[in-house]
């Protein structure tokens, strides 16, 4: 049942925070805040038997498996199973959820009720397609986390909020049809095969499709992951929704609801089409070079803070994408951390912004500049955060970067010394971000009202310093967790001392 | 050895330890300055021990681990820290140069405001620094080469209002970063190749791998590997193709330039080739390389030195030029020449900048040349350091300046390059001749300025002690020749002995003839303009990068501001949009046109119907 | 006998002129009449229809749909003019180019 409360956790308490309005409006926060804390208690026990070192783990990859029937005429189940990547992935669920929550508590005033129903409401979706693995629920869960996050941007959204929200509702809602099909002849083309009806990953993984048609539909799954990666061509309502989303609502977008494609990528299409996707593997790692060189120049254009940041999200996804085809396990490793690191260093940097339009009721970089002056510890937190999209050793980033790099070098060189030049493109707009936004002559008289961070803001940068720190000082704990060997995937050449 | 091992590990920690806390706390300027110059002299304290332990050895190896960083399949990192005598002579230049510029600064710096944020970059540098130098693996050096580029990023925007120094700074971290990218390709190479990424591993198997597949000499592999690794070398050490950001980053404080770019940061990209010289090897056309690259540099360097005004650029040049001198070295197979000279230049070059910064502080900030004049009895201690300093850089006999370079040239000529040479020698008329511009602008003749503060007792201690070193710190190049193969030198004819020794004197006589004619610091003969402006611009590189990279790339961005792939969604959004537009004429609301609607479909669909039989 | 096509000529007159009214009328009242009018026009097209298939009497088919559009009419038009008769209470006019509030 631990994973089940886990997910009603949210859910139910998204419920009470709508109803607690009646009474309050500053109780809905207070109930999330709960909520939220009351979903690390299931993973406790997970967390306290297993000391992070690889010789405890265990040989399995499910380190939680759960399952009901559902629907039994199509042999649908409930089924949820929790792997090592999930658990990394929840963990950062969980932790993002947090941040969001921090930087909403005074933000958010009109209709708190639904506006903490729809943000739990997300979480729930993503903490279940993070677990479910018969695909229907996968499904499911995968439409659950729209709806809610389609209203955070339409009613709490910035000026243009119905345009962004109705583009990002059209484009994933075309992903998850052109995923619906797919998965629909996935387990028609298996029944055929194999004369077993299933949804559940676990029997579908045993039998991989074969055929002409497996590469259409591995084709299919790709496209929907693409589009929430989002990678190239599919990236133009990132831009838009993380910009005019309030400033939890892009948190979530960017830390969680992004990892969900590549995850996807990894959870499914590698071990489900082991041919088809390495038919596909030039192709996609070409989207992600594309993705991160030609994210990092329109990042670099930009004059509204939060779309540089979003553009810069498309340059690092890039990475992920990159990373998740190389079939290697360092490049593969590195999409996890990169997943990670990005969650992290990017939401940050949202909450910056957010800070800042807070303060200064603007985000345009030309009408910014000077912060440092005024505003000493949140510049020095931009400045740390800037630096770490760069991709500074010592910080997660540059471990996820340079494992997708060295991993993917020894498949397609060429390529990857193109995706190096992200290296550089990354500094280029990050050194643009700090220098137009921190360091200069203040644009404007200081404002005595406007103070430097508090001790709520502080407490959750720091911790994101903190985070990013340990990622990329000490990963290895991370590593051993990620079942990458037990997981089925094929290495195109799995061992690169063997070149040799 | 464990107990030199904890106290190795000690080495790179002290500094970060005390940013750290620097970082973190409130405390008085006084306690800011203990903790600062304390760990770095600390620092320098255990180096200095640990060369008195190993004085006799010449290949002792120092290892110290401190724990696992990335353990994956092949790829096996550790934060593993390895000295040996290339590494001992490299820490104790970075502790003890560093410890002195700490000291130095605990006065230039102290009106400053934001004092303790200077101190944090600058403990941070130092410790990033010392990673770069002790590392046993690549990925770790990678780790304090992009660290050290960082504390170059911050210290050269310190003083942050000031766009221009912001831009410097902006351009000395993407220019390296060019480098540093292509380094890190060379990495990834270096592994998928030998699999591995242990600096002493890579040193062999390349050996075992490259030298037996080829009989020429001439490995590609081995070529393409050190090539890259050389890319960051280049954009680190400021040589050519990527050069130019040198000059600008002067914008940082003095004692910055002192510790950085000119002492420190800029020599990591000899110390690159010199770690690796076993693998540069397997590459003599790359050494080759190297040693045009250092050729061109140094003619580049000396000759734009000889036109700037401002003080600081002309050090940052000549900076640019010695370097160029120590690719020289690297590329003809001197490697302990170059890192002879580079320990000497870390003196001489840190005390003009020091001494340069004390005139600075002392003289409102002006950094013009042509607006001091006769300092030399105002400012004694400055002026002679300062002396002391470009009687280094101009390598009179007997300063240190002279060993190191003198080494440097007679291991040119030993290599049989004599073209190098020949370059390498009016390389060295154009140092002493600037040196000696500088000096004699700036401290003979009339007063112009007068200085309104004196230096510290700090500063002057510092500038004392490098004074001293200057002039007596290449007495003892023995241990250093040790460290690598050296080159045989005994076959000089005369000229080539006795040129490189009075060429200083030449050099000096002409500047002074031409100072004492008061031909320094007049306008340019019309026809000569077009040349002086070049060479001032540091042979208009600038201008270069800027029409063939920064302007288009800046276009292409700027052109597809509106993301062009969106418009592809953008006209669906439109065609459905007008789609909706001509069908909603249909029900607009009115029920007429409803009617008429219904009444028009079922005409169409009648003839539809029928269209057979009106066909017949 | 009058032959059938007179009938349908005087079928098709009525319902054009219905339909003419249909669209062009903008009074609410006369849309109902004109609608009268149609159905009218339908029915007496069965009438005559039923009474050309079959001399006999024996098919009478078209009579009784003769009966149940009567009916049929009868019903729409009670509902529809006491939905008229509201209409005008609440607006006091019966312009179907204003009466349009579920447009948007």
């Amino acid at each position: 049942m631990t994973l089940f409360i886990l997910l009603l956790m949210p859910l139910l308490g998204g419920l009470l925070a709508w109803y607690s309005e009646r009474f309050d409006a500053g109780l809905p926060k207070k109930i999330a805040l709960l909520s939220l804390l009351l979903c690390w208690l299931p993973l406790i026990p997970l967390l306290s038997s297993m000391p992070f070192d690889a010789s405890s783990l265990p040989r399995s990859q499910w380190l939680i498996d759960e399952s009901y029937p559902w629907i039994p005429f199509f042999n649908i189940n409930a089924h949820l199973a929790l792997d090592g990547l999930s658990l990394l992935l929840i963990l950062l669920t969980l932790l993002m959820g947090l941040v969001a929550l921090s930087s909403a508590w005074h933000e958010i005033t009109k209709r708190t009720g639904l506006f903490y129903l729809n943000l739990l409401w997300t979480l729930a979706g993503v903490l279940g397609v993070f677990l479910a693995i018969d695909l229907f629920l996968f499904f499911v869960f995968w439409e659950v986390m729209l709806v809610p996050m389609y209203f955070l941007i339409s009613i709490w959204g910035y000026e243009q909020r119905h345009y962004a929200a109705v583009k990002f509702f059209i484009f994933t809602q075309a992903g998850g049809l052109l995923m619906l099909i797919s998965l629909c002849a996935l387990v028609g083309i298996h029944y055929q095969q194999t004369g077993i009806l299933t949804f559940d990953y676990l029997i579908l993984i045993q039998n991989p499709i074969s055929g002409d048609l497996a590469f259409w539909v591995a084709l299919g799954f790709t496209i929907a992951f693409l589009v929430k990666l989002p990678a190239l061509p599919f990236h133009s309502w990132l831009a838009d929704a993380h910009t005019q989303a309030p400033t939890a609502a892009s948190i979530i977008l960017a830390a969680v609801l992004l990892k969900t494609g590549g995850y996807g990528i990894i959870r499914f299409v590698l071990p489900l089409f082991p041919q088809a996707s390495i038919q596909l593997a030039p192709f996609m790692m070409l989207l992600g070079v594309i993705g991160i060189i030609y994210g990092a120049m329109m990042a670099f254009v930009q004059t509204d803070l939060k779309r540089l940041v979003a553009y810069s999200s498309v340059s690092h996804m890039g990475f992920v994408l990159l990373g998740c085809f190389a079939f290697n396990i360092y490049a593969l490793q590195g999409a996890v951390m990169q997943m990670l690191a990005h969650g992290i260093s990017t939401s940050a940097l949202f909450v910056l912004v957010g800070m800042i339009q807070h303060r200064y009721h603007t985000r345009d970089l030309n009408e910014l500049g000077g912060l440092w002056l005024n505003l000493p510890k949140l510049s020095a937190f931009g400045l740390f955060f800037g630096i770490a999209s760069l991709g500074m050793p010592g910080l997660g980033n540059f471990v996820a970067e340079f494992l997708i790099l060295i991993g993917s070098f020894a498949q397609y060189p060429k390529l990857t010394i193109l995706a190096a030049s992200g290296l550089i493109l990354a500094a280029v707009y990050s050194l643009l971000l700090i220098y137009k936004t921190f360091f200069g002559q203040t644009k404007r008289p200081h404002d005595s009202k406007i103070a430097d961070t508090n001790t709520k803001e502080w407490c959750t940068l720091i911790s994101m310093c903190f985070i990013l720190i340990y990622l990329g000082l000490h990963p290895q704990p991370f590593f051993d967790l990620v079942p990458i060997t037990l997981m089925k995937l094929s290495f195109i050449a799995d061992d690169i001392g063997a070149l040799l | 050895m464990t107990d030199y091992s904890s106290l190795l590990a000690l080495v790179p920690l002290l500094p970060l330890f005390s940013a750290l806390i620097l970082l973190f706390s409130k405390l008085p300027k006084l306690w800011i300055s203990i903790f600062a110059v304390g760990s770095v002299a600390s620092v320098a304290l255990i180096s200095l021990f640990l060369n008195v332990i190993f004085w006799q050895q010449s290949d002792f190896v120092l290892t110290s681990s401190l724990g696992t960083w990335i353990n994956l399949a092949q790829l096996n990192i550790n934060f593993g820290l390895y000295l040996d005598p290339l590494s001992l002579v490299m820490i104790t230049i970075v502790s003890g140069v560093g410890a002195l510029i700490h000291l130095y600064s605990t006065g230039f710096m102290y009106q400053d405001s934001d004092f303790k944020r200077y101190f944090t970059y600058l403990n941070l540098f130092i410790s990033a620094m010392l990673f770069l130098v002790l590392a046993d693996n690549l990925l770790l050096l990678y780790l304090g080469w992009e660290g050290v580029g960082l504390c170059s990023y911050l210290l050269i925007g310190f003083w942050y209002q000031d766009r221009k120094n912001n831009l410097a700074a902006n351009k000395a971290f993407l220019m390296t970063r060019i480098g540093d990218t292509a380094m890190a390709i060379g990495l990834f190479l270096l592994f998928t190749q030998l699999g591995t990424l242990d600096i002493q591993e890579i040193q062999i198997k390349a050996h075992a791998v490259w030298s037996l597949t080829n009989d020429n000499n001439n490995n590609t592999m081995a070529s393409l590997c050190c090539l890259l690794l050389l890319g960051g070398a280049v954009g680190k050490s400021a040589q050519l193709p990527l050069q130019n950001w040198l000059p600008d980053a002067m914008a940082g404080p003095t004692p910055v330039s002192a510790l950085i770019h000119a002492a420190t940061m800029v020599t990591a990209g000899i110390y690159l080739i010199a770690r690796n010289s076993q693998l540069f090897q397997l590459a003599p056309d790359v050494l080759y390389l190297v040693a045009l690259i250092g050729t061109f540099t140094l003619l580049l360097g000396a000759s734009a030195a000889m036109v700037q005004t401002d003080l600081k650029r002309i050090l940052a040049y000549s900076t640019i030029s010695q370097l160029g001198y120590m690719f020289l070295a690297l590329g003809v197979g001197a490697g302990a020449s170059a890192v002879f000279h580079l320990m000497t230049h870390a003196f001489f070059k840190a005390l003009l900048f020091l001494a340069a910064g004390a005139l600075i502080y002392s003289l409102h900030h002006e950094h013009n040349i042509f607006k001091m004049g006769g300092l030399l009895k105002k400012l004694p201690v400055v002026a002679v350091s300062f002396a002391i300093g470009c009687a280094a850089l101009a390598s009179l006999p007997f300063t240190a300046g002279f060993f190191s370079k003198e080494l440097i040239l007679a291991q040119v000529i030993a290599s049989g390059h004599s073209g190098l040479w020949w370059a390498a020698i009016l390389g060295a008329f154009f140092t002493a001749f600037y040196s000696a511009r500088l000096f004699f602008v700036v401290f003979l003749g009339p007063t112009q300025l007068s200085p309104n503060a004196k230096p510290t007792k700090s500063m002057s201690l510092a500038l004392v002690i490098l004074s001293v070193l200057s002039l007596f710190g290449g007495i003892h190049p023995e241990g250093l020749k040790n460290l690598m193969p050296q080159l045989d030198t005994d076959g000089l004819s005369t000229l080539q002995h006795w040129l490189p020794i009075l060429l200083p004197f030449i050099a000096i006589s002409l500047a002074w003839w031409l100072f004492k004619t008061k031909r320094f610091g007049k306008p340019v003969p019309t026809f000569m303009q077009g040349v002086h402006q070049l060479v001032k611009s540091g042979w208009a590189f600038d201008h270069l990068y800027q029409t063939i990279f920064v302007s288009p790339f800046k276009y292409l961005c700027q052109v597809n501001k509106g993301d062009f792939i969106d418009l592809f969604y953008r006209l669906i959004e439109k065609t459905s949009g007008r789609l909706h537009m001509a069908f909603s004429q249909f029900q607009n609301g009115q029920l007429r046109r409803y009617n008429a609607s219904l009444v028009i479909f079922c005409i169409l669909a009648f003839a539809w119907f029928i269209r057979g039989e009106l066909m017949l | 006998m009058i032959p059938i096509s007179w009938v349908f000529l005087l079928s098709l007159s009525l319902f054009v002129i219905g339909l003419f009214g249909v669209l062009a009328r903008r009074n609410l009242l006369f849309i109902l009449i004109s609608l009268e009018l149609m159905l009218n026009a339908v029915v007496i097209l069965f009438i005559a229809a039923s009474r050309y298939h079959s001399a006999s009497m024996a098919n009478s088919d078209g009579q009784i749909m003769y009966l149940l559009i009567l009916t049929l009419a009868a019903s729409e038009i009670a509902v529809g003019l006491s939905l008229v008769v509201h209409m005008y209470r609440q607006h006091h006019h019966l312009d179907i180019d204003k009466l349009n509030k579920l447009r948007d």
